[in-house]
């Protein structure tokens, strides 16, 4: 940053180039192994209300291009993200590329959010779901591409409604939302191809 | 918020892989929402490359998107690592990032590929890059875009299936040799790139993570791990790959895909591993002596 | 005994080395200069900022003088250049009707508010080789206005304000077009991101579909409204100013071609419009661009589209020609693999088709 005005924001990632890269690949990763717990292996410096690795995740793959809902407008988060992604906020879910969630038990339906057109199915919203803790011991049984036989994912403050009306959604592949969940610096993805069963 | 970063400015004006950040960043969320719907093609705005459009600029730009300095990267065309295009590449990358290169399969973590799959089975965690021509299987059927993307969005292909059906008709079985269709995920039709049918099943349920990069068509798409890949056929008429009467006269392989080599002019020929590497390996293993 | 080609990468090295050898040529003659080639072969940079869509005629220069002068090669190296610069902004649009002349015809009234102005033009130039140029020597300078020729209004304006021609004013929400070397093409295509493509576009390409359409091929019975050539100042609104500042000029060349429009149940009968816009002086491919601008808005006016220089897909995926080069010299990469796939196939055919022959004719397929 070639600004030298004192601020109270975060500074981001230490090593622009080589830390998204390494963000991504985790990303990637997860999202070509549902439910498998992934660590980002960067921590960037952020508001508290941003988890290491969403923190990551925004700093990787957020910009002008890809209008953000936050959940709860916490200003430091809104500041922080505006600042390095420089990504537009956007009140709508619909209109969101991304949608950072911090509270699973107020989070709104699967379907509030921008499932893509059946031409372009890749014009819809990626959920980052901060949660209380993440464990593939036991929890919903997974299956689907990325998965060889079946995995389970433990989510601490998702509900069974949430699993159900997630599998639900899936009727109307190839449209959908993909999801990140987040537990400080590990990640597990849900694409959309993922079956759940509860 | 132009951050200098010395330490990834490798060739001298260029960043790391080349391609600037958000670029990167623009490639990268592709590739994510590749993943997600497998066998989809994913637009994105492919940039102008310094390598000629049609030469590997898709499978440049996903590669430069998704490398890092730890990766061990192998490039290959027609299988080999030595032939021009893929040395060409191989440098590309190696004077704008500094990754290991390799030419053994087992030792990368990314293989950029045109035209094959390489012998040696992949691994989990490993990702193979394939270079894409034309991304759209319907391409020959309809050559208009809108119609196509219409057609996938409804998962329409009975034309495809007349298309091979006419072929049996014809000549007594699928006359497509190469640029086999596939349905992936029992959803998407998907062009494997120009592969030969003879790799068509090593995409099926494999361990590695597959992107398709399709730079002057601007289009991204994937192949997760453990995904079904299927190649389109009649119950009456199943795919079959192609199968040589020869072994492979360096090392004897009967299970790899086989080269005609001319020569002389008189016509006499030789078979030989398309996949430089297998044939190396398995030739060092018989006579580590040679090696 | 058979060794799979090896030294590629030396091939390639020592392949570097005789094409800039081949690009020096002879030593005994002096070595072109940037300077030359910006004066000397000014059209030429035109042609490849035009289609290298960069504004920089020292770069051009550079581009010809090391693609040997081939500009379709000079033109791929300026856009491999472009890909790496940082957007810095958006510029406002340019206002052509400001434009300092240089050149300025209508073809459509005998003379018009502001005067026709020839300019320099090969077209009334006896096309004769002129030895003496062969042999170099000094050039007799032209007669020039004392003064700079004053801003003329354009024939579209004039047109317009008799209700003949469509007007062509943007919508109050008219959407920031979309770049198109960041985003790929969507269809239906609009009118903004066709134009852009097409200003890209490839002069044959462009020139050859112009033609088309004068030859049957969805005629849209154009008229050279106007032509126009000249320098224009470009502007910028930075955001910490507020208002515009100009941050120089560039040569532009207008072409506004007006078509004849029988009218429909809901647009009376009027003349409607083909724009061509390209940098420098590139008359030919501004003309051409604005027969095929009109030809794409067929859709739009409720024309049938039958014809090649009608159909977007057709017209915009081509027209490039960094894209279309690539692609057809990508043929000389080796393909023997799945060449081998197809070897394989025809010889079992042809053994089926042997088999199938009756005994007597098995000599047939040898003849």
């Amino acid at each position: 940053m070639d600004t030298a005005t004192a601020t109270p924001l975060a500074p981001g990632f230490e090593q622009r180039v080589f830390d998204s890269i390494k963000v991504f690949r985790a990303l990637a990763d997860a999202m070509a192994h549902p439910g498998e717990i992934r660590r980002v292996n960067a921590r960037p410096p952020a508001p508290t209300q941003l988890m290491p690795a969403a923190a990551a995740m925004c700093l990787t793959l957020l910009d002008f291009e890809t209008p953000l809902w936050l959940q709860t407008s916490h200003a430091s988060v809104a500041d922080y993200l505006r600042f390095h992604c420089g990504c537009p906020m956007t009140p709508e879910a619909t209109q969101a590329s991304f949608a950072l969630i911090t509270n699973t038990l107020t989070m709104p339906a699967v379907n509030t959010f921008n499932a893509g057109e059946p031409e372009y199915p890749d014009r819809s919203t990626t959920l980052m779901i901060q949660v209380e803790s993440l464990s593939n011991a036991s929890g919903v049984r997974l299956s689907g591409p990325g998965v060889r036989d079946a995995i389970y994912l433990d989510v601490a403050g998702v509900s069974a409604t949430y699993w159900r009306e997630l599998q639900a959604s899936r009727a109307a592949f190839p449209c959908g939302v993909d999801i990140v969940f987040i537990w400080g610096e590990r990640i597990a993805a849900l694409p959309r191809t993922t079956r759940v069963s509860c | 918020m132009r951050i200098s970063t010395s330490a990834a400015d490798t060739m001298e004006g260029y960043n790391f892989a080349y391609l600037d950040e958000h670029t990167k960043r623009m490639i990268r969320r592709a590739i994510l929402k590749a993943i997600a719907i497998p066998g989809y093609q994913v637009p994105f705005g492919s940039r102008e490359m310094p390598l000629p459009y049609g030469w590997g600029t898709g499978g440049i730009q996903v590669t430069a998107a998704i490398i890092g300095p730890d990766d061990v990267l192998k490039v290959i065309d027609q299988g080999s690592d030595d032939t021009t295009n893929a040395v060409n590449i191989r440098r590309f990358f190696a004077r704008t990032t500094g990754v290991k290169t390799t030419e053994r399969t087992g030792e990368a973590t990314i293989i950029q590929t045109r035209h094959r799959i390489p012998e040696t089975p992949l691994r989990d965690g490993q990702i193979i890059v394939y270079q894409v021509p034309i991304p759209e299987m319907l391409r020959w059927l309809e050559p208009r875009e809108a119609e196509t993307r219409k057609m996938h969005a409804l998962g329409e292909y009975g034309a495809m299936h007349v298309k091979l059906y006419e072929d049996i008709a014809h000549h007594g079985h699928i006359a497509a040799t190469y640029d086999y269709p596939v349905i992936v995920n029992e959803r998407y039709l998907m062009r494997p790139s120009p592969i030969p049918k003879f790799d068509n099943p090593k995409m099926h349920m494999n361990p590695a993570l597959q992107l398709f990069g399709a730079g002057r068509e601007k289009r991204i798409y994937a192949v997760p791990p453990y995904t079904a890949v299927r190649s389109l056929d009649f119950e009456d008429h199943p795919f079959e790959t192609q199968r040589w009467e020869h072994a492979c006269e360096l090392c004897g392989a009967t299970d790899s895909f086989l080269d005609e080599v001319i020569m002389d002019d008189r016509g006499k020929r030789m078979f030989v591993c398309s996949d430089s590497d297998y044939c190396l390996a398995r030739r060092e293993k018989q006579q580590p002596a040679v090696a | 005994m058979y060794v799979a080609v090896k030294g590629g990468e030396q091939a390639i090295l020592n392949s570097w080395r005789l094409l800039a050898e081949q690009r020096r040529g002879d030593t005994r003659a002096p070595e072109l200069t940037l300077a030359q080639i910006r004066g000397q072969l000014g059209l030429a940079v035109d042609r490849v900022m035009a289609e290298g869509s960069l504004y920089d005629p020292e770069l051009a220069a550079l581009a010809i003088k090391q693609a040997q002068g081939d500009v379709i090669e000079a033109v791929f190296l300026l856009r491999a250049y472009r890909t790496t610069l940082p957007r810095l902004g958006v510029s406002l649009p340019i206002d052509t009707g400001a434009m300092r002349l240089q050149r300025r015809i209508s073809a459509t009234y005998k003379d018009v508010p502001g005067g026709q102005v020839l300019g320099a033009t090969y077209d009334y130039t006896q096309r004769l080789l002129d030895f003496q140029l062969a042999a170099g020597g000094t050039v007799a300078s032209a007669a020039v206005a004392a003064s700079a020729l004053p801003a003329a209004p354009r024939i579209t304006e004039i047109m317009g304000s008799e209700g003949l021609l469509a007007a062509e004013t943007p919508a109050a929400d008219d959407p920031a077009p979309r770049d198109l070397t960041r985003e790929p093409l969507e269809f239906p295509a609009n009118r903004a991101l066709r134009l852009q493509n097409l200003a890209r576009g490839d002069e044959g390409f462009l020139l050859a579909l112009g033609y088309s359409t004068q030859r049957g091929y969805a005629n849209t019975h154009p008229f050279a409204g106007e032509i126009r050539q000249g320098t224009v100042s470009v502007e910028v609104v930075p955001e910490e100013l507020g208002f515009a500042i100009e941050i120089g000029e560039i040569a532009v060349t207008e072409c506004q071609m007006v078509n004849q429009f029988a009218g429909s149940a809901t647009q009376p009968p009027q003349f409607t419009r083909g724009y061509g816009l390209v940098f420098g002086a590139c008359e030919r491919k501004a003309m051409a661009m604005a027969l095929v601008d009109r030809s794409l808005r067929a859709e739009e006016l409720g024309e049938a589209v039958t014809a090649p220089a009608q159909m977007q897909e057709f017209v915009l995926y081509h027209s490039d020609n960094v894209e279309a080069s690539g692609f057809v010299q990508h043929l000389k990469l080796p393909h023997y693999v799945d060449f081998q796939s197809e070897l394989e196939l025809v010889r079992k055919l042809r053994a089926r088709y042997a088999a199938a022959q009756p005994k007597s004719t098995d000599t047939a397929e040898a003849a």
